[in-house]
């Protein structure tokens, strides 16, 4: 980690609601944070608490109702959809739940369709390598196996060498042994890029790994935890 | 209503986009199908009734003069029901609102009441006195040209006499519903029409009182036209006739015939084309919604819908669509049927038109449709039946890529969007066939109608400016002395002067025979030139005949065979002549040698038929007055009024054609591509929401369905081209007739225009889906499964 962690995100205030005919529905109320670089946080918190709303703000993949968000010195909250997607091109890797891999695509060319649009990629054999997949980088999607896939999906999010890296649930369809891997897989990640990490999950037995943990509910942060000592992902168990 | 049939419904609204393009395409077949049948059926059902009720006759013949004693001993003829004889010749118009020459054609009245033949039709006025000398019935055309009503004058030179006659009524005969005037190329009722006199007033003009020089027979039913046509011909040959033809070889007649063929060559190739697209279209459309809706299938099955139950339920699907083209094609078919019918309205002179709306027509058009849809839905219907709800619940197994073409990829150079976009179009390759097809059809739809335009320039431009190049023809009333051509040469205006002979006769090859006219010109003609194949001149042989290709293929004869040649005026003599060459000719039969040649085969003086003439610009007014009054002449061609007149009547329907032709070749191309990239959207919008997510820009990500859309319409072009230039050769062969040949020539701007029309239906339909693609829900697409 770095020895005077700047802050990569800041967010004031951030709002959003959603309208669904008369109805308004408050996803955020007001969340304040701000993460440093390389840090490595998971977001915990149950379904409609926000933190995935949360988490696609900060990604860029959706836009604030009220509050603002930046990252480094350039607001995200005042981008509009051109900026955005030039941010999500150049600064932030995703990681989901169900992969999205293309799945005409090898490994590889996964990986590459994302090293062809960033201004300073790594090698795709060298993301591949990180993900521990440089024997299967010929394999189409649906000749792997779900942590297969994740760590193609993980592989592609950091090829670009992101400032942050934005998993919502990388492990959710995941068994645990799999899920591990995984794991293993963002914090070595984490590591020796050093992109801001945040983690969304539903299983509290991960925020172990982390260097702090959010609890969000009903729209809010409610809990903040700062972890002395990581633990290893292998360390945890569910 | 049952729930099912409740899913149709809201199927419907919800992909109504996609249903309305299949539908246009499908209304397209329909109402091709509806307008070229029901055209057809109108137009011979309205030339039936008319031929019927008027007494159109069945055998024609001209003769010099014969006596109307003889027609006792023709309706002797065996088969004969009825005879007439007539008397019908050329005067020359004289109006004081045209300057430019005109003919008429002068025919004695029908007699014999209701029994008579090729009545008339009075449309207004009476008919003339019988006894009058000056009172005249004209063609409802050539009244309308002019402007003339009953009580008008009329003056026409007859026989080299001016006579003013009075217009008493104006009528259409069976006889000319399509009235070409002689020497030219479409009808133009300013220039010529028809006047019916009584016998009596014509007997006088011509000297032929008690005499005849036309005769018309109506056959007995089942008897057979070519025995009494022989009879006819012996017993009319000793007083000039000149060769007696069948329906078959009337002018009006054989126009619409071939009128009739073009319209039998539009429904063979046009609706089966949509149909068969439709058909496609319906089964990529069905097969993708029977993917998307896999779950609801094995569900259905699961609670105990039987797979016929289901099966029906996308087969009603595929109906709704059906009778929604249906009810579209005929609409559209009955309204440009009428449109048509406008046309034929202004083209032939019916005196009234029976625009068939036989409900057949209609039935047949819908069933054929509805039936080439449901062909369409049984594949994806099949599957239906062959899915166990227990797989069909499960997500299906998903697609299997493989990695090929390495070496295209490194050729093109292609990124990974490349590879996506290649991938995807050969994990479905019938689905990238039938895109291919359908769009190429659209090209071709286009080649095979545009070429048409450029090939009817070319035959004026071959016509006009390498054969005919004289400005002006002048026929004799009869063959005249070669001096005569001095006489035509001294008219005001004519800088060059050309003699040609014309004798009508019979050349026949083998069993086979046709009536032409054998042309007779100067050794190296140079107002009047004929052309052999590569357009270049062809000297006129000494010894043998030159056969345009139209009559050479007729007779199955070749550069050196020998055919017979039975003249058919004059000595009637018949001789056997060697074929010495083929030449070009577009429109009607073609026979022709050297000038004194054929008189001295012929056994004739040295005798002219006409001159054809190089005129000063300047002296036209002048020299079209002095020709109309020379006592010599028949009648007069001025080449430019010809032109004109062509290419008018062709500007007059150009645009209709080319809006139509254009309108279905862009309903094609839409409707394809339009589906084509909603299933492509459909099946790969996960993937385009990911990458957007993933950082790439709407316009890289709508770029991948545009340029696979674009690999479909581009492969598509040549496969378009080569196709309609294949519809285009046989629609030559299924044009062409004893009338007219069109050359079949293509350019480069036809292919051109076709893939630029078909582009630019494909773009709008393709940036029709930008919105979908721009409007990918990036958030949605990350929380759920495919």
């Amino acid at each position: 980690m770095a020895p005077d962690p700047t802050p990569v995100f800041r967010a004031k205030g951030l709002t959003k609601v959603y309208r669904s005919g008369a109805q308004e529905v408050h996803a955020l109320r007001g969340v304040d944070f701000t993460a440093r670089q390389g840090e490595f946080i998971v977001i915990l918190g149950p379904s409609g608490s926000g933190k995935s709303t949360f988490l696609n703000i900060v990604g860029g993949l959706d836009t604030a109702s009220a509050g603002q968000a930046w990252f480094g010195q350039d607001e995200l909250t005042a981008m509009d959809e051109r900026g955005l997607t030039r941010y999500r091109r150049n600064h932030v890797g995703f990681v989901f739940q169900f992969y999205n891999l293309v799945p005409s695509l090898t490994a590889r060319e996964n990986v590459a369709l994302v090293t062809e649009i960033a201004p300073r990629p790594m090698p795709v054999e060298k993301a591949l390598a990180l993900v521990g997949l440089s024997e299967r980088a010929d394999h189409f999607p649906a000749q792997l196996s779900g942590g297969e896939q994740q760590r193609v999906a993980i592989a592609r999010a950091i090829a670009k060498n992101p400032e942050v890296l934005l998993c919502d649930e990388p492990t959710g369809a995941l068994d645990s042994a799999t899920g591990i891997r995984v794991l293993e897989a963002l914090t070595e990640v984490n590591r020796s890029v050093g992109a801001t990490t945040l983690v969304i999950t539903h299983n509290a037995a991960i925020r172990e790994i982390a260097d702090r943990v959010l609890r969000f509910a009903d729209g809010r942060i409610v809990e903040e935890t700062v972890n002395t000592l990581r633990k290893a992902p292998s360390e945890v168990s569910w | 209503m049952a729930p099912l049939r409740r899913k149709v419904l809201r199927d419907l609204v919800r992909l109504w986009a996609q249903a309305l393009a299949i539908a246009l395409v499908l209304a397209a077949g329909v109402a091709t199908l509806v307008l070229g049948n029901g055209a057809a059926s109108s137009l011979t059902d309205t030339r039936e009734r008319y031929y019927e009720t008027y007494r159109f006759a069945d055998v024609f013949a001209d003769v010099k003069r014969a006596p109307l004693a003889l027609m006792a001993e023709i309706r002797g003829i065996d088969g004969v029901l009825s005879a007439a004889a007539r008397i019908v010749k050329l005067g020359l118009l004289d109006l004081p609102d045209m300057a430019e020459p005109g003919t008429i054609m002068l025919v004695s009245l029908p007699e014999g009441g209701s029994g008579a033949l090729n009545r008339l039709h009075l449309k207004a006025g009476r008919m003339p006195d019988p006894q009058s000398l000056h009172e005249v019935v004209v063609s409802e055309g050539f009244a309308a040209a002019h402007r003339l009503r009953p009580g008008a004058a009329l003056g026409v030179v007859m026989n080299g006499q001016r006579r003013d006659l009075v217009i008493t009524g104006i009528a259409l005969s069976p006889e000319f519903i399509y009235a070409l005037g002689p020497g030219e190329m479409m009808p133009d009722p300013r220039r010529f029409g028809i006047a019916w006199l009584p016998r009596a007033s014509l007997a006088a003009a011509y000297d032929l009182e008690g005499a005849f020089s036309n005769v018309v027979l109506k056959l007995a039913p089942g008897a057979s036209a070519d025995r009494v046509i022989d009879k006819l011909d012996h017993m009319l040959a000793p007083y000039g006739g000149a060769g007696a033809t069948g329906r078959a070889d009337q002018v009006s007649h054989a126009f619409l015939d071939a009128e009739l063929k073009q319209l039998d060559a539009m429904v063979k190739v046009l609706p089966p084309i949509f149909l068969l697209i439709a058909a496609m279209l319906v089964n990529m459309t069905l097969s993708r919604l029977v993917t998307l809706e896999r779950e609801q299938i094995g569900l259905l099955k699961a609670i105990g819908y039987s797979s016929r139950a289901i099966g029906q339920h996308y087969v009603e699907f595929v109906l709704a669509i059906a009778i929604l083209g249906i009810g579209l094609g005929s609409l559209v078919g009955a309204w440009l049927g009428a449109g048509l019918a406008g046309l034929y309205a202004r083209f032939f002179s019916f005196p009234f038109l029976v625009f068939t709306r036989d409900p057949q027509i209609y039935v047949i058009a819908a069933l054929i449709t509805a039936g080439a849809a449901v062909t369409g839905a049984l594949w994806s219907v099949r599957t239906i039946a062959a899915l166990p709800p227990a797989v069909a619940m499960a997500p299906p197994a998903p697609p299997v890529y493989r990695a090929r073409l390495r070496s295209i990829r490194h050729l093109l150079a292609l990124r990974q969007t490349g590879v996506m976009v290649a991938r995807h179009l050969f994990r479905w390759p019938m689905r990238t066939v039938s895109g291919v097809f359908g769009v190429a059809m659209s090209v071709a739809v286009l080649v095979a109608s545009l070429w048409s335009f450029g090939s009817i320039d070319h035959m004026i431009d071959v016509t006009f400016s390498r054969s005919e190049r004289h400005d002006a023809m002048v026929v004799f009333g009869t063959a005249e002395p070669m001096r005569a051509v001095y006489d035509a040469a001294r008219l005001p205006g004519v800088m060059q002067a050309e003699t040609f002979r014309s004798i009508p006769a019979r050349i026949s090859h083998k069993a086979l025979s046709r009536r032409v006219s054998v042309m007779g010109r100067p050794e190296t003609p140079q107002l009047s030139r004929v052309l052999a194949p590569d357009l270049r001149p062809m000297a006129m042989p000494e010894a043998g005949l030159l056969l345009s290709e139209a009559l050479a293929e007729t007779l199955r004869a070749r550069p050196g065979d020998r055919v017979t040649v039975e003249f058919l005026d004059g000595a009637r003599r018949s001789v056997s002549l060697p074929v010495s060459g083929i030449s070009l000719g577009y429109v009607g039969l073609g026979a022709a040698m050297e000038l004194s040649a054929l008189n001295r085969v012929a056994g004739e003086g040295p005798v002219i038929s006409g001159v054809t003439l190089m005129l000063d610009e300047t002296q036209k007014a002048a020299f079209y007055a002095a020709a109309k009054a020379a006592p010599g002449t028949g009648f007069v061609t001025v080449t430019a009024l010809t032109v004109a007149r062509f290419r008018e009547t062709l500007a007059e329907n150009i645009t209709i054609m080319i809006t139509v032709f254009v309108g279905l070749a862009s309903i094609i191309a839409i409707g394809v591509v339009y589906n084509f990239a909603r299933i492509a959207l459909s099946e790969q919008g996960r993937e385009l929401a990911s990458l957007r997510v993933l950082g790439f820009t709407r316009a890289e990500v709508s770029g991948i369905v545009l340029r696979e859309l674009a690999a479909i319409v581009l492969l598509a072009q040549p496969l378009g081209w080569l196709i309609g230039y294949g519809i285009a050769v046989g629609m030559v062969a299924a044009f062409s007739s004893d009338l007219y040949r069109v050359p079949f020539v293509i350019g480069r701007e036809v292919y051109a225009t076709a893939s630029l029309v078909v582009c630019a239906a494909a773009l709008a339909s393709a940036l029709s889906i930008r919105g979908r693609i721009n409007n990918l829900d990036m958030i949605e697409v990350l929380k759920t499964r495919e």
